[in-house]
């Protein structure tokens, strides 16, 4: 490999960020898997994009609008079937206040 | 065996009473029940459920063009009945709120659901071998995959346990599957069909399409499941054709484009090749022209795919945070971003795991210029590729897929191997436009393998696409094969 694409540092970084707990075992197995399809897929630094607009989407569509009607919405029930944890009309989590992360944003 | 196991033959049967539409969906059910372990395509099935829609049309109460005919949809479609769990432990028990307009159409057409099939999770993969729960077998060759990710839809089919199913398609995960399981997907054009509840991997790029026996199946599946959706704004506001109406009459004048860089991918079976070379011989045959094409950005679809899909999906998959639905850790955590880092952590598979860090990484500070932006504007090259070579050619012919079936496990120690087999079917995704699969030959040998040919339309381009793969059906009998499967 000419140039490492990722650290293992960099591998446990990005886990922190995409929000995954993952053990050491994990991440060492990612940063060798990530590497090389980071070396791989780095080949599109090889176009030559001068003057190329970046391109989203397929189709050429920008804002959407309807009638601003109201319609009727999904009932709590159903809003809250697959929640892990409820309490009355509310999502049950445990506290986010006051964790180390607090302010990580 | 069903007694009429294509979607037009089983809906004539039905409508002239040669069989009841009970009937029918009681040999699907029974097919699946001897055939399951083996094959394993679904993820749940809806015996009294399919019976009562079946029983409906029996006295006349249900209606329409697919009335009483059973079918099978790819489990990350939302239904209002059962779970929809993307093969995923996240949504194991996911129960989706509503239906999938997709969904409600073909239930409206009178399409019989008999169950939900199994796939890479969350769409992520080439052999449905990523399933949190199981890895589909290749019915014409139980050691091999189906392909993926919508390979329980085309295993399910290919196997006789249902007449017609419905997938998605990001980078292939229709056409793929079709190929190796010997039957016809179409991944219509961006925006021809709602996305409206598909659980999304990555929005620009996927699309809902059907599988079938033949070509005349998936148009009438297409003349069913198009149109535009309130619900998608990225559905298009574009008069949906009648896909059937004209497709065997053979069109006059037909140019066939063969792309210059397609011959030199690597990594080709011969008897890919082989078949493929026959496939645009029996165009010539059949009065079509064939022009050289070049699309010089080739080389790079794969790479620019394997950015923006996992980028994508990186952004979609956030939603997955062990509160509102899903899989919750359940072991004592300290805060809520623990909560969030170990639900994940266990509710997603490996597979998944890697594109959300790869998505997360190539669109991080620093990086993102260099791999999301210049992916995008890849991207665009690869769109002004195709739309150069539509001018000189009506329809791209290509392989599907590299080879034929893999063997279970072959691939699955190396995901960029992996990522690799889609390097023919990621571009038309890329671009947005509509490709299709279609059986061209089998290799030889005690358990033949199919081999699957493809052809790229341009944009909204599905009527002529169906009516140019229609041409090379009738003058062949790919078609008409079916693997034999033991029913212990």
């Amino acid at each position: 490999m000419a140039e490492q694409k990722i650290t293992l540092d960099q591998v446990r970084h990005v886990a922190k960020l995409s929000r995954l707990a993952l053990d050491e075992e994990r991440l060492g197995k990612f940063s060798t898997q990530l590497g090389s399809i980071l070396e791989y897929v780095a080949k599109i630094g090889e176009v030559d994009v001068t003057g190329v607009e970046p391109m989203a989407h397929a189709l050429p569509i920008h804002n959407v609008f309807r009638e601003d009607v109201v319609e009727p919405s999904l009932p709590l029930e159903k809003v809250l079937q697959n929640a892990p944890d409820s309490d009355g009309p509310f999502f049950k989590v445990p506290k986010i206040i006051g964790g180390e992360e607090d302010s990580a944003g | 065996m069903l007694a009429f196991d294509t979607l037009l033959a089983a809906r004539e049967a039905i409508r002239t009473k040669k069989i009841s539409s009970t009937e029918l969906t009681r040999q699907a059910l029974s097919r699946i029940d001897c055939l399951e372990p083996q094959i394993m395509a679904f993820n749940s099935i809806y015996p009294e459920r399919a019976l009562q829609l079946a029983k409906e049309v029996d006295d006349g109460k249900r209606t329409g063009p697919l009335a009483g005919v059973p079918m099978a949809l790819k489990d990350n479609l939302c239904t209002s009945y059962g779970t929809t769990t993307c093969s995923s432990r996240m949504l194991a028990n996911f129960k989706a709120p509503y239906d999938a307009t997709v969904c409600k159409k073909l239930e409206a057409a009178g399409a019989v659901i008999v169950g939900k099939t199994n796939l890479d999770e969350f769409a992520m993969g080439s052999s449905t071998e990523n399933s949190a729960f199981k890895t589909t077998r290749n019915p014409w060759d139980t050691t091999r995959v189906p392909g993926g990710s919508s390979g329980g839809s085309a295993a399910a089919l290919a196997a006789g346990m249902c007449c017609a199913a419905v997938g998605s398609d990001t980078g292939g995960s229709i056409r793929q599957p079709a190929a190796l399981c010997g039957v016809v997907g179409l991944k219509p054009t961006y925006g021809r069909v709602s996305r409206y509840g598909l659980v999304a991997f990555a929005s620009s790029l996927d699309q809902i399409g059907p599988f079938g026996w033949n070509v005349p199946d998936v148009a009438l599946l297409m003349n069913v499941i198009s149109g535009r959706d309130p619900k998608d704004s990225t559905s298009v506001d574009r008069p949906v054709p009648d896909y059937l109406k004209q497709l065997d009459q053979p069109l006059e004048g037909v140019r066939i484009g063969i792309a210059r860089e397609y011959q030199s991918a690597g990594g080709m079976d011969g008897r890919v090749k082989d078949a493929v070379d026959a496939a645009i011989r029996k165009y010539q045959d059949l009065g079509a022209k064939i022009v050289e094409v070049s699309l010089p950005h080739t080389e790079y679809g794969i790479a620019a795919y394997y950015v923006i899909a996992p980028c994508e999906a990186s952004s979609n998959l956030a939603r997955y945070d062990g509160v509102h639905f899903g899989h919750r850790a359940r072991e004592p955590v300290k805060d809520i971003i623990e909560l969030f880092s170990k639900s994940r952590a266990e509710g997603f598979g490996e597979e998944v795991q890697r594109r959300i860090m790869i998505g997360t990484f190539a669109l991080s500070e620093g990086y993102s210029s260099k791999y999301y932006l210049q992916a995008l504007k890849t991207r665009a090259l690869i769109k002004r590729d195709f739309d150069g070579a539509f001018e000189k050619c009506d329809v791209i012919l290509c392989p599907t897929s590299p080879t034929p079936a893999f063997k279970a496990g072959e691939k699955t120690g190396d995901p960029l191997q992996m990522y690799l087999c889609d390097v023919f079917t990621v571009t038309c995704n890329i671009a947005g436009i509509g490709g299709i699969s279609l059986p061209c030959g089998f290799t030889s040998g005690p358990k033949p393998l199919p081999i699957g040919l493809q052809l790229l339309g341009p944009t909204f381009g599905e009527e002529k696409l169906l009516r140019i793969a229609r041409m090379y059906e009738m003058a062949t009998e790919w078609h008409n094969r079916r693997p034999r499967l033991n029913e212990n």
